[in-house]
């Protein structure tokens, strides 16, 4: 066992009477690291944590835990502890009962319980409320409570089913960072499954991209975003524009695309693509630069009008009509728009190293 | 006039709800509140003769209560007897009411309206029916005479406190279903899932997180078997015996045959308040118990 394979996730498969939630699923997940399940509802992103606490157990594959398999062991008897959704906070006993609701099979003193769960009401920051009951604390707090019940345990692995899911931006916001620096000094392996593609790439380490049972994708936040394997993957993380196009040539990695209402390029794939793939080439809004004259300045040039502007503080997106594309091209700017306005004519340049090609099919 | 009226209505939130509770309160007062009221000046009063009653103020009908041992005897077998059956109906439903809450899937309504199924004939018939499971030449003894087991009828079956307490059970515990299936069924699943996370096994998860929860349906289920079954005098009467004779049986022949109506009214209050005071008691500790335990 060496870290980077802390938890294993071997071939895992899930199936409700017909329904596969889980389809051949392969994970390995390191000691120490914010792992997310990011995908749609409905996704088996819940079904998978469900696997690895113990409350489902896999029609097939197996999940080793620390070098021990797991896969048959009951959620009582494993090394795990959950964050639930709606946190199910124990509504008859008050806050600290609730946080040594877990220590008590553990064979420690009473000395060492409350000093475990002082320390745990510290971390989360709930000083003061250890006799308040459920019903008198806040989604947030009550959010604290579960994360300080599970963490006082001392798990190996952490798992977090949509734990900010109820909470409202603000607060989620500041969980967010907060979750973040509580697992680095806490060290824990954590496992979140987020439906919200921005909580995942702020949040994680790695991120696994779920569809329909499947992993598309395992990468770090910034690979999946400027890297997608596929359309789903692609689509799902941030906002992209997204071009029909065909392919007219394969050169090994380049290759040679018409793009729909933009012309013919040569462009380096970054996943293998074959004739006979159907594709779409995308480009991520930043990469796109606006201007009012035509002094070209990119690899590409080409003509629009603008059809919408939205304003967000930091970054203005422009919506721009092109020729030839249904749907008017989004960008983001930092900058002011010197002299555009609505139904203005612009120039949108356009680097050839910012076109990405993704497959429509499964990678 | 009416326009006043409209106003004050419209005004005044507590005029709406006392007109809306209205026919509710009238009821209450001329049927549950009056009566009881009149019963409790009843046990204060004497009987003289047959059909005269000196209406002087006295405590005398309680010392008569007191003075003779029969009365605190059987209000005692009352108690005893309706905490028996309230233990039975208890131990026998919950059960039935946490596998239709955790384990029916689907038609919960079915499977709640089949165990209520029996309960829709009459009281009548099913306390007969019991007489003829129970009786010396019923069901259970036939069966055991014939197998052999036995040479002649086990007779603590029926005419005993045993069949009081059976048939009891049986008879109300269609009540006791409903409220601790409501109470069980609202328990949030994940509170279970938190506690088999945490370490609990199912049996622990049992006794930590879901008995507590359905307290209140137990608490609901031990009042509502409890106290109407202390006065129940038709059961007692019909499979009892002389061993099952309770307390309900005797007022009921006070203000009968014996014609005693203080004195019956005096047993009645005097039942009253112990019924109140054990069932206070029961809730207390049930609270205490199921806290302690979590």
């Amino acid at each position: 066992m060496d870290d980077k394979n802390f938890i294993k996730i071997n071939n895992l498969s899930k199936n409700f009477d017909d329904v596969v939630a889980v389809d051949n699923v392969n994970i390995n997940i390191g000691k120490g690291e914010f792992f997310s399940l990011l995908g749609p509802s409905g996704c088996g992103k819940t079904t998978l944590l469900r696997i690895l606490a113990g409350f489902e157990y896999p029609s097939e594959g197996s999940v080793s835990i620390d070098g021990s398999d797991v896969t048959d062991i009951p959620a009582n008897l494993r090394p795990t502890n959950m964050v639930f959704q709606n946190y199910a906070i124990f509504p008859h006993i008050n806050v600290k009962r609730n946080i040594e609701f877990g220590l008590r099979k553990e064979k420690i003193s009473a000395e060492e319980v409350n000093q475990r769960v002082s320390e745990a009401l510290k971390m989360v920051k709930l000083e003061g409320y250890e006799n308040r009951f459920s019903n008198q604390l806040s989604g947030g707090q009550r959010q604290r409570v579960a994360l300080a019940r599970a963490l006082v345990k001392r798990p190996k692995v952490l798992l977090l089913d949509e734990p900010l899911g109820a909470l409202d931006k603000k607060l989620r916001e500041e969980m967010q960072i907060e979750l973040r620096n509580l697992q680095r000094s806490v060290g824990i392996t954590f496992v979140f499954v987020t439906h919200d593609q921005e909580e995942a790439m702020t949040m994680s380490d790695r991120v696994a991209v779920m569809n329909q049972g499947k992993i598309l994708q395992v990468s770090p936040p910034r690979e999946l975003y400027d890297f997608p394997v596929n359309l789903f993957v692609g689509d799902f993380i941030g906002d992209i524009n997204l071009l029909n196009s065909e392919i007219s040539n394969i050169d090994g990695k380049n290759v040679k695309v018409l793009i729909n209402g933009i012309g013919e390029y040569t462009i380096q794939a970054h996943t293998i693509i074959n004739q006979n793939d159907t594709i779409v080439t995308g480009i991520r809004p930043k990469s796109i630069n606006i201007s009012s004259n035509d002094n070209k300045k990119s690899d590409i040039q080409v003509k629009g009008k603008i059809t919408n502007t939205s304003f967000y503080g930091n970054l203005t997106y422009v919506y721009v009509s092109i020729e030839g594309v249904d749907k008017a091209l989004m960008l983001s700017t930092a900058e002011s728009l010197q002299g555009l306005s609505i139904n203005s004519d612009c120039y949108l340049n356009i680097n050839l190293k910012d076109i990405r090609v993704i497959k429509k099919n499964d990678p | 006039m009416i326009n006043t009226w409209r106003k004050l209505f419209s005004k005044h939130e507590s005029i709406r709800a006392y007109t809306l509770l209205s026919p509710a309160l009238i009821l209450v007062i001329l049927a549950m509140a009056s009566p009881l009221l009149l019963m409790v000046l009843t046990s204060f009063h004497t009987q003289v003769s047959m059909m005269e009653i000196d209406s002087t103020l006295t405590l005398d009908r309680y010392a008569d209560f007191f003075s003779r041992p029969v009365y605190s005897t059987l209000l005692f077998r009352s108690i005893k007897i309706s905490f028996l059956v309230t233990l039975v109906t208890l131990l026998t439903t919950y059960p039935l009411a946490y596998y239709i809450a955790f384990y029916v899937k689907k038609n919960k309504m079915l499977w709640i309206v089949l165990m209520t199924l029996p309960f829709w004939t009459s009281y009548l018939l099913r306390v007969f029916s019991w007489r003829v499971i129970l009786g010396h030449k019923g069901v259970i003894n036939s069966a055991l005479m014939f197998s052999g087991a036995i040479d002649e009828p086990l007779s603590f079956l029926i005419y005993s406190q045993t069949a009081v307490v059976l048939t009891l059970a049986h008879a109300w515990a269609a009540f006791a279903i409903l409220p601790l299936y409501v109470s069980l069924d609202k328990i949030d699943k994940s509170l279970l899932e938190a506690s088999y996370d945490l370490g609990c096994s199912k049996f622990q998860t049992f006794w930590r997180v879901t008995f507590p929860l359905s307290l209140p349906g137990v608490i609901g289920a031990i009042l509502i078997i409890f106290i109407p079954t202390v006065g129940d005098y038709v059961t007692p009467q019909l499979v009892g015996g002389t061993d099952g004779r309770m307390l309900s049986n005797m007022i009921q022949s006070l203000f009968g045959r014996a014609n005693n109506f203080p004195l019956g009214a005096a047993s009645a209050v005097l039942m009253l308040l112990s019924v109140s005071f054990v069932a206070l008691v029961v809730t207390y500790i049930t609270k205490k118990v199921s806290l302690r335990m979590s």
